[in-house]
């Protein structure tokens, strides 16, 4: 195959790269999908986390450095890797996350699916901060509209201008704690509906399954009834004919010409440890946003000195990752309760939009609540702690024997807890680049992470605290563990541990501060395109998913049509 | 302190051993979790069920390796890990119809947690040191040549956390750990599912929280917010929606 040219070559198999690959190749284009990870499909049994019981795991699911959301999270892939080192400057600690399977990230996240809404692409109009997109809602809707019917995602219209209605599956009914959520928002007129997520509670077509509730959706479904970019698209692509897979395949850099058009890219066969290169005409960037970037920054040529579409500076500028902050509360109305299986799908079914947009803060942007709780699986952790609730209840903390099997039996799912997840607002002075000695085991430079929060950041925390306090509180809980101050900057998470990593090559107008068009299109070499969240000028207080999706949708229209019209 | 030495004064546990030989352990259980094998130290032999040492789990290569590397090494020394055994038998004791720790093969659990997690290894090595130190001096003996009462009253002296005796403090964090361990290796076994009543893990319908159990709570779903909710009934009818965005199936 190494000879052969194709239409299209896609770097990367998560979200972004699947629904390229899925919509090129249904156009009649020959693509070639190269993927860093291996083949991965959670209906082979050998792959199968989902459903296994604690004890069929030596680490009864413990998390590892290879798995940082447990042993049978799907996840292959994290924060470090082998072989594949990244650094940082200054007291920087940004953490880098990467998928490297097939699907990527989409087989393992909490598939919480939010379109951005009309204010989230004019921030700057509103706060007057970083840069409005180049393209509103209107631009995005239709494709919003057709990813929801495409993948299937449930959830309620409710006529909120920032969260617009879609096309939704009906939801699941809430649990338990989440009654005692929804009546203590109620309490203090804070708006809370059903989550909008990308499970199937109902049939979509007769290729997917629908969910049948195990709650297990960070392991991979075997149905299929959750969305990942293998499950939803890339198998469907691949049963086309048109696309050929390469895993394993960790891409070094694009390789242009003289006149600074890509020819392809060249990448290292991870199992052969050899370099090879792929022909292609048009070269599709979906690597994730720092991925991406690095692969920009890496492909350094004549033509592209400061590396492939970086002649404005910009390649890795503007990193932003969402903001992010928890809390947790003891129910004592939850103490004792009845057992039955209230597993549902994956993580919440209830959730908390953000609700101050005309509020008077001292920060500018939002944030959406999460809420967690119930009688989940016990897994390594359970049981940590049985009886720390008894100094609410008069009782000795501690002790052995018996008796700590009733603790265990009163305090099971008797939790409520909540996540935030806001809006950050993107900076220059964060931003990726190529460390200038280290290199990954291919001998490829890595990234080196320059990125401080703000007191944007560092303030929306701190309300964030505050509103968890409340809610949790209003809702009958007793807060546990200490509010973090100052001191912790109010809990706020690492940039990058919330894993929403955006904005490396944001899409503009102006070729000399962004690096792509409003169709990921380089500025610089019109036959490579970007359809990560690389080109996010902001990330809204929403999860980026589904805005990925919409955007790689649109792009791949575009390309098809410009390819028709001989332009590229 | 006195120092450690070979025990001079042999302790008579044959009642404990007693109770672990009725330990209940279903069929089940030996099916999932292997065989009941003796391990000896100092002539007080302690049984516990033995857990496998090999998994097939969608593991990568690396993982595979990794696991096994930890399967091959050998950590606690018998002395050691019989003190675990002893001490995961306290806090969750056999005599229970779901049995207890020992059934649910707790020492080679804390074994393996030991290797897998670096950072235990020392608080336990440490701890059961420790433990055996403050036996030495109080009861002449190290902690599992001790009598059950003897062995008690150490528990009892350092199982809760709000003893402020500055002396006891390594030896409360030692046993918040064993006490941690013992009861997440327990209640991760079909074992600790019984004796829980866990009921998930298997495909179902979930149709919303059972009506005893909401009144139970006071708690009831709206009318508004029920419309928004899956009717399983029709769950398996492909969905379609009309311009408006309405599900009309």
């Amino acid at each position: 195959m190494a000879d052969k040219e194709y239409d299209i070559i896609i770097v990367g198999s998560g979200a972004g790269g699947g629904m390229a690959t899925y919509q090129l190749a249904n156009a009649g284009l020959t693509v070639a999908l190269v993927e860093a990870g291996g083949y991965y499909d959670p209906a082979a049994d050998e792959q199968r986390t989902q459903l296994r019981n604690p004890w069929e795991s030596p680490r009864r699911g413990a998390s590892t450095r290879r798995r940082p959301f447990g042993d049978y999270n799907a996840c292959i892939g994290g924060w470090d890797l082998d072989g594949e080192p990244y650094t940082q400057k200054g007291d920087t600690e940004f953490m880098w996350w990467r998928g490297r399977m097939l699907g990527g990230r989409t087989n393992h996240w909490g598939r919480i699916s939010l379109r951005f809404g009309p204010l989230d692409f004019k921030r700057r109009d509103i706060d007057g901060l970083g840069e409005n997109w180049p393209i509103g809602y209107e631009d995005v809707k239709p494709y919003y509209d057709k990813v929801d019917k495409l993948i299937g995602v449930f959830g309620s219209n409710e006529g909120l201008y920032n969260d617009p209605d879609g096309f939704f599956l009906p939801a699941p009914k809430p649990r338990l704690h989440e009654l005692y959520y929804i009546d203590g928002a109620r309490k203090l007129n804070v708006p809370v509906y059903p989550a909008r997520k990308s499970m199937l509670t109902k049939r979509i077509n007769d290729e997917r399954g629908v969910c049948y509730y195990c709650g297990q959706c960070s392991r991979a479904c075997s149905i299929h009834a959750d969305f990942s970019s293998s499950t939803a698209l890339i198998y469907p692509a691949l049963r086309g004919g048109r696309v050929d897979l390469y895993t394993n395949s960790m891409v070094r850099e694009v390789i242009t010409d003289a006149r600074g058009k890509a020819t392809g890219v060249s990448y290292i066969n991870k199992e052969d440890k050899k370099e090879y290169a792929l022909k292609g005409r048009i070269v599709v960037l979906a690597a994730s946003a720092c991925s991406s970037a690095r692969i920009l920054l890496n492909s350094k040529s004549a033509h592209h000195v400061n590396g492939l579409g970086n002649s404005s500076g910009h390649v890795g500028r503007y990193l932003h990752d969402s903001t992010g902050a928890s809390r947790a509360a003891f129910l004592p109305e939850l103490m004792n309760r009845d057992i039955y299986n209230e597993d549902g799908v994956g993580g919440m079914h209830v959730y908390t939009p953000w609700w101050l947009e005309n509020a008077a803060l001292d920060f500018p942007r939002g944030y959406h609540l999460e809420i967690g709780g119930g009688m989940g699986m016990p897994s390594y952790g359970f049981g940590f702690a049985a009886n720390q609730y008894n100094e609410y209840l008069d009782k000795r903390v501690g002790g052995y024997g018996n008796g700590l099997r009733d603790d265990i039996r009163r305090f099971y799912g008797a939790r409520l807890s909540i996540a935030c997840r806001g809006e950050s607002v993107p900076q220059f002075d964060n931003y990726c680049e190529l460390d200038p000695t280290v290199v990954d085991e291919w001998g490829i430079p890595v990234l080196r992470f320059n990125y401080q929060w703000t007191d944007y950041e560092i303030n929306q925390a701190k309300h964030m605290q505050d509103s968890m306090e409340a809610l949790l509180e209003a809702s009958g809980g007793i807060l546990l563990g200490d509010k973090p101050g100052a001191e912790r900057n109010y809990g706020l998470a690492k940039p990058g541990e919330i894993i929403h990593e955006v904005g490396t090559t944001r899409m503009g107008l102006n070729p000399k501060t962004s690096v792509t068009n409003e169709f990921g299109q380089l500025h610089d070499a019109n036959n490579v395109f970007v359809v990560d969240a690389g080109t996010f000028v902001s990330q809204a207080d929403k999860n980026p998913t589904w805005t990925i999706l919409a955007l790689s949708w649109r792009a791949s229209d575009y390309i098809v049509e410009q390819m028709k019209q001989q332009n590229i | 302190m006195s120092e450690p030495s070979e025990t001079k004064h042999p302790i008579d546990r044959r009642d404990v051993l007693k109770a672990l030989m009725l330990a209940p352990v279903s069929g089940a259980m030996l099916a999932s979790t292997g065989c009941a094998v003796v391990s000896e130290s100092n002539k007080q032999p302690i049984t516990w069920t033995r857990l496998p040492t090999q998994y097939s789990y969608a593991r990568t290569d690396v993982e595979k390796q990794r696991d096994a590397e930890l399967f091959a090494e050998t950590f606690f020394r018998e002395h050691e890990l019989v003190t675990i055994a002893v001490l995961c038998d306290i806090i969750l004791p056999s005599d229970h119809e779901n049995g207890g720790a020992l059934a649910a093969g707790l020492p080679d659990f804390v074994e393996f947690m030991a290797k897998d997690r670096e950072q235990h290894k020392l608080p336990l090595r440490g701890g059961i040191a420790w433990i055996d130190n403050y036996s030495l001096e109080n009861f002449g003996s190290r902690f599992v040549e001790a009598d059950i009462e003897q062995q008690l009253a150490i528990c009892d002296a350092i199982a809760y956390p709000d003893v402020q005796d500055e002396a006891l403090q390594p030896g409360i964090a030692f046993f918040s750990l064993m006490r941690n361990m013992t009861l997440t290796g327990y209640y991760t076994t079909e074992l600790g599912f019984r004796d829980l009543g866990y009921v998930g893990n298997t495909p179902n319908i979930w149709d919303g929280v059972p009506d005893a159990v909401l009144a139970r709570h006071g708690k009831s779903y709206d009318a508004q917010w029920l419309a928004k909710c899956v009717d399983q009934s029709r769950r398996n009818i492909t969905a379609e929606w009309d311009d408006e965005m309405n599900l009309i199936t």
